[in-house]
């Protein structure tokens, strides 16, 4: 027969400090490990969202991102004429060849000396039906020809001068910004976008560092990857745009990870310690009413479950409150470079109700691991002993 | 001292509480000490930089080449001694799995500016002599089983094709914060092989007086303000920390959960030194009732509690210091110089008397204003 569940609520009641001490153990546990692991999510995210499926990337051959690579004009007409690139509504190719660079920025506030590497891209204008999820928030497309640019919007507030209608000063000059994009939360959104054959003439010259196209048909990847790298005329590296993008996330992802993983285990034994503490003192004080339970016929595996279920239960209740604890990080921006790139990124903080149950399953593991011991020296009790 | 062994003799009751909770200081405080590591690694290599060394770079970023002939020019400047100047390769070895810096250097005069990498004579001269030859960090011999006079190859991802080097010396840093895990190649044999197109990424520069620092950065700025490539020139100082800053909130982060792990921590140890006391009250009494004062239990408590925190910390804190010498921990080249400072002990020292007061006050005051009828009643 099995110890019903309000014995174990009411004896954990009855010491409400050791309680809850140990669950807030559990709680810091279980905050840390699901705000660590939203971290690494929401980066990874990020550079997921960048990149579409049904997008193709080309990049010099051996070149591993777009700021190691470089395309001469002739490479880029050979490119832009491909058969597998789809039309758009217009009827003109969707296909944009880019300019890729990275520019310092100061950061926005006291530290001047805080620069971020700023992805500065020059498109075509195709490139806003090309690209993903784009969308201008607030005024206009930059017009060809002129000196205009336009802002993701994450770069609001970290930079100064980044609003519409301001001025930003880059590569020896002014440049008005004339809108703000969003892009599902995308890393396009830490960039500043203008036309390609403004940029190229500022910075690196008479080269192309990509071009991206969409697929007239999806399927037909593999195809168009074989064509073009066996073209005699290129010496290209042709990705599939979401396969590049998350894989330009794997490194600091990584990263993330494994130091989410390693944080959170130390911090897990010592969590279990306390818990193992607790069991102990409770199974020791409590030594009489085991007794009794196993005089009244329960048999000890009852007695071990219940223990174990009453571990469990503290684990709950920690799980519970680290989870509410961690839960305001949700959606916090950060920044960070993505060492794969060398270019900042910021992203948000994602928790998903999988990061959750995972925090409440873990938190679960702490207690039943940490009560097993102290519920196995209860079941195995000797009666007459214990009752003396 | 005199109630050691009474202090001791209760630790030894529950030896497997006393040693869990030890453990989990430890943990905590080894934990502690490598988060803080990360934090104070990173401020290290911001702050380094010799004040006689300046970097000039392209003014557009540093990703953006200046022209070669800028050598000659800046050399002429008043209060230049030295000038040398570096490009970033950024080529991949084998799998890629590890990654390290190449730099293309003009050899002679880059190792003259940096006196820090130590090379043997022999090997120095061996290094400048080969123009295919390459100078690589110490660890790199670990890491890749390589040794002198090997052939090594690396795929470029910005300068296309395979580039063959053969290794001709070693270096070893003077200075922790210096990478030892960089290759250092001919800049001559780079440009040949690149078409001669006359580019650094950057320029180091050596200054007879450090005072003229600023001044020598601005003449060398002006003097290529309104050329092809801007210049920005500032110290080396100031270079190395601009990399540091590109980490964002990384302090931020490794403080709030070395918070975090801390808080964790007292709750353990706190609820250990609860119970111990509520197993003990009718010994306290006892205890009492033979003659020992308030003022005495309330000490016998808080050492107890000490015992427990500050032997964890010397476990946890000694091992963090002892584990990454030994190991020669640097995060894959991401963090040289990683090594916990004597700053970060007594840090972690301060946390554990901090522990010691937080998880022992409540039962010390307690067993010092413990009634002792009551307790004794309680007892039976």
């Amino acid at each position: 027969m099995k110890i019903p569940l309000s014995y174990n609520a009411r004896s954990l009641l009855q010491r409400p400090a050791s309680t809850l001490l140990t669950a807030l153990g559990i709680a810091l546990v279980v905050a840390v490990f699901i705000g660590m692991l939203a971290l690494a999510n929401g980066f990874r995210a990020a550079l997921t969202r960048t990149g579409s499926a049904q997008n193709v990337l080309v990049l010099r051959r051996g070149a591993d991102s777009e700021l190691s690579s470089g395309l001469d004009r002739e490479s880029v007409n050979i490119l832009a004429s491909s058969p597998h690139i789809a039309s758009g509504t217009d009827g003109k190719p969707m296909v944009s060849p880019e300019v890729y660079v990275l520019i310092p920025l100061p950061r926005a506030g006291k530290d001047t000396t805080a620069l971020a590497n700023v992805v500065v891209r020059g498109v075509s204008a195709a490139a806003w039906t090309v690209r993903n999820n784009l969308q201008i928030d607030e005024g206009r497309k930059p017009e060809s020809g002129k000196a205009e640019i336009c802002v993701g919007k994450k770069m609001a507030g970290r930079f100064d001068h980044t609003a519409v209608g301001d001025k930003l000063h880059f590569a020896g000059r002014d440049w008005n910004v004339v809108c703000r994009f969003s892009a599902g939360g995308s890393a396009f959104e830490s960039e500043i976008w203008g036309e390609n054959e403004q940029f190229m003439p500022v910075f690196r010259g008479e080269a192309f560092q990509s071009v991206t196209f969409r697929l007239k048909d999806p399927a037909a990847f593999e195809e168009a990857k074989r064509t073009l790298e066996a073209d005699r005329r290129l010496t290209v590296d042709v990705h599939r745009e979401s396969d590049f993008y998350v894989q330009q996330s794997q490194l600091l992802g990584r990263i993330l990870q494994i130091l989410a993983l390693m944080i959170t285990s130390i911090m897990a034994i010592g969590a279990i310690f306390g818990a193992i503490n607790t069991m102990y003192a409770a199974v020791a004080s409590r030594s009489h009413e085991i007794a009794v339970l196993l005089t009244v016929g329960f048999h000890p595996r009852s007695v071990l479950a219940s223990f174990l279920v009453e571990s469990a239960l503290i684990a709950v209740v920690g799980g519970v409150i680290g989870a509410l604890l961690a839960l305001p990080v949700n959606g916090i921006v950060t920044s960070t470079t993505n060492w794969a790139s060398f270019s900042e990124i910021a992203f948000s903080f994602r928790i998903t109700p999988v990061l959750l149950l995972a925090g409440l399953v873990f938190a679960v593991v702490m207690g039943l691991v940490g009560g097993f011991l102290p519920a196995w020296r209860a079941a195995r009790m000797q009666v007459v002993e214990a009752l003396r | 001292m005199k109630f050691l062994p009474l202090v001791l003799a209760n630790l030894r009751r529950h030896k497997l509480r006393t040693l869990l909770t030890l453990a989990s200081v430890a943990l905590a405080l080894f934990l502690f000490a490598s988060l803080r590591t990360v934090v104070t690694t990173l401020a290290a290599a911001a702050q380094f930089g010799s004040a006689r060394r300046l970097v000039t770079q392209n003014a557009t970023g540093i990703v953006f080449p200046l022209p070669l002939s800028y050598a000659n020019r800046l050399q002429a400047i008043k209060g230049v001694k030295a000038v040398s100047y570096a490009n970033w390769f950024g080529g991949r070895y084998g799998d890629n799995k590890r990654f390290f810096a190449q730099f293309a250097v003009d050899p002679q005069s880059y190792l003259a500016i940096y006196p820090e990498m130590v090379v043997p004579e022999d090997q120095k001269q061996a290094f400048l002599r080969e123009r295919s030859s390459a100078l690589i960090g110490r660890r790199l011999l670990d890491v890749f089983g390589w040794r002198v006079g090997q052939n090594i190859t690396l795929q470029g991802t910005i300068y296309p094709g395979d580039w063959t080097f053969t290794i001709r010396g070693v270096y070893t840093p003077t200075d922790a914060v210096i990478n030892d895990d960089m290759l250092l190649f001919h800049h001559d044999y780079f440009e040949e092989r690149i078409g001669r197109p006359g580019i650094a990424n950057w320029y180091v520069i050596e200054i007879e007086n450090a005072d003229s620092a600023a001044t020598i950065a601005k003449t060398i700025d002006q003097q290529f303000k309104n050329s092809s490539a801007p210049t920005k020139t500032g110290t080396e100082q100031a270079f190395n920390a601009s990399f540091s800053t590109m980490w964002g909130n990384v302090s931020l982060l490794m403080g709030t959960i070395g918070m975090a792990v801390v808080f964790a921590i007292l709750l353990v140890t706190a609820n250990a030194m609860m119970m111990s006391f509520r197993e003990r009250m009718s010994e306290i009494a006892v205890l009492k009732t033979v003659g020992f004062t308030d003022r005495i239990l309330f000490g016998l408590v808080m050492l107890e509690s000490g015992l427990i925190t500050l032997v964890g910390a010397l476990i946890g804190l000694g091992g963090a210091k002892l584990l990454y010498r030994a190991t020669n921990f640097n995060a894959a080249g991401f963090l040289p110089g990683f090594d916990v400072t004597t700053n970060t002990l007594l840090v972690g020292g301060s946390i554990a008397l901090l522990l010691m007061f937080a998880s022992g006050l409540v039962p010390a005051i307690r067993a010092a204003r413990l009634p002792v009828v009551q307790a004794l009643r309680r007892a039976e």
